[in-house]
């Protein structure tokens, strides 16, 4: 099978890969760009640790094909902070215990900045609403739901 | 239809670790010449947060700076023998190791301290900071940097400890069957409010009121974490998932996320709770450890604050909608319980 070549903007550079027909965005990302951030979960859109944003919307990268991509722009936790300084998202994040394992906190992230960033100032069901597709085993949601009005809020501390 | 309110309260006695085998685990911590420590462990920080309370627990106990201990956790290969992270033993079990494992190490590092300074070991004491200085004249005083540069390159000595923590073993009585399982218990109290429709009968959780009584807090913010996601686990056992739903009739088992439930973030209702600190006698610093007991009220509590609000009495988790419905019109109707 013949290879085919992908370019698109991963956090702010432009990259170019070979993928092969079928190859889901969350691979190309992991085993072909090499950024680790977005995980895997179930591989069929039901835990929401594998999302990026593909121009600013939330997607879920193990139900995207890889193709689709082609000129768009990803971004994924990686990008996240900003050069050496914590997002304030990923910094309310620590300062309210909104990770025990970890392991859905990409995830979560990507859908708080989807989130904020269309809606600077969202309700606590907006929050719920837009963390549903998400699951967290550890935390029992309320410190995230809570780092995520904290971020929004400005005020980075519980 | 009517949605029925009920409250429902349970108590546990929970035992931190286990008896079999004397449940041992070892630590083993060594400084470098930065005058850093590592703590080598083969135990595992599955998120709830051992690497942060064995590193206090290890600097505390050496007198140093919480950030000049490094732990490095998980790897049989190269760490030292744990039972694992189970049975919520990781702060008593682990820790009692580290703070033994750190007073040896501390011996040697305030032996090498004595030499370079020229004193007696026993009239030197830690500031916490990054010295150690004569007890009563603190201008006498050596960075725990320059005590790890001395021992390696001048005095030839490893400022390193050794620790293990081994429950005695509790025999059987061969007559009684009686025994010790535990040496030290943790406590807790929870009142959990739900709110059950007659005609779905779906379980909404209302709210949770709990208290925790588990030694001392080594680190509040992680118990109070371990405390909020536990109950939300618990909530889940009790009313949501399943591998077996129809057990021990295989079908209808859930395949992936999708159909094994959880409750989500709009599930989940507000939860106030109470940590009471009673230090236990043979914790390290008095903690015993809030890991599983976290989950366990709920369940129970939620059991009879259903039974409260609708009168039916399930005693086979979880208690989906289904069981209630089929209990509710079993009796031919809710029947709501006094509230006291
Ligand atoms: S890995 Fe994509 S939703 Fe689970
Ligand atoms: S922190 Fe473990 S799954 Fe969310």
């Amino acid at each position: 099978m013949s290879k085919i070549p992908l370019q698109f903007r991963h956090n702010g550079r432009d990259v170019a890969i070979f993928v092969d027909g079928g190859t889901n965005l969350l691979v190309a990302l992991r085993e072909l760009i090499g950024d680790m951030t977005p995980k895997f979960g179930c591989g069929q859109g039901g835990c929401g640790t594998c999302s990026v944003l593909i121009d600013g919307e939330l997607h879920l990268s193990c139900l995207t094909l890889a193709e689709t991509v082609a000129g768009r722009s990803i971004e994924t936790l990686d990008g996240m902070k900003q050069g050496p300084n914590l997002h304030p998202l990923q910094r309310a994040f620590a300062d309210n215990f909104a990770a025990q394992c970890g392991y859905c906190t990409p995830g979560m992230l990507m859908a708080a900045k989807a989130l904020l960033d269309r809606n600077p100032s969202p309700s606590r069901a907006d929050v719920i609403e837009a963390i549903s597709g998400n699951i967290c085993r550890c935390t029992g949601y309320e410190p995230i739901i809570n780092a995520i009005l904290a971020a929004a809020g400005g005020r980075a501390s519980a | 239809m009517t949605r029925h309110r009920g409250r429902g309260m349970a108590s546990i006695n929970y035992p931190i670790g286990m008896n079999l085998g004397g449940d041992p685990s070892q630590a083993l911590v060594h400084s470098n010449p930065s005058g850093k420590f590592t703590v080598a462990l083969s135990s595992i920080d599955l998120g709830q947060g051992m690497k942060s309370v064995t590193r206090q627990i290890c600097a505390e106990t050496l007198g140093v700076p919480v950030e000049d201990v490094y732990v490095d956790t998980a790897d049989s290969d190269t760490g030292p023998h744990c039972m694992g992270s189970f049975a919520s033993r990781g702060t008593h079990r682990v820790g009692n190791a580290v703070m033994a494992a750190a007073r040896e190490a501390r011996g040697v590092m305030m032996e090498a301290a004595a030499e370079e300074l020229e004193v007696n070991a026993a009239d030197l004491e830690t500031d916490g900071r990054g010295n150690i200085h004569v007890k009563g004249a603190p201008h006498r005083s050596i960075s725990t940097k320059d005590v790890a540069i001395a021992a390696q390159f001048k005095q030839g000595k490893t400022i390193s400890g050794r620790g293990i923590f081994l429950v005695p073993l509790s025999d059987v009585d061969p007559e009684t069957g009686e025994m010790s399982p535990a040496t030290c218990y943790a406590h807790a109290c929870l009142v959990a409010e739900v709110e059950v429709d007659d005609e779905t009968g779906e379980v909404a959780m209302v709210r949770m009121d709990s208290a925790y009584e588990l030694g001392r807090a080594l680190n509040p913010r992680l118990v109070e974490q371990q405390l909020v996601g536990g109950a939300w686990m618990g909530v889940s056992h009790a009313l949501y998932e399943t591998p077996e739903p129809y057990y021990p009739d295989p079908a209808h088992g859930p395949r992936d996320f999708v159909e094994y439930l959880m409750p989500g973030p709009g599930d989940i209702c507000a939860h106030d709770i109470a940590v009471l600190e009673r230090p236990a006698p043979d914790g390290p610093f008095g903690a015993k450890g809030p890991g599983e007991m976290c989950a366990n009220p709920v369940l129970p509590a939620v059991a009879n604050a259903i039974f409260n609000a609708v009168g039916v009495r399930i005693d086979d988790l979880p208690i989906t909608p289904e069981k209630v419905l089929r209990a509710i019109k079993a009796q031919g109707g809710a029947r709501p319980q006094a509230r006291h």
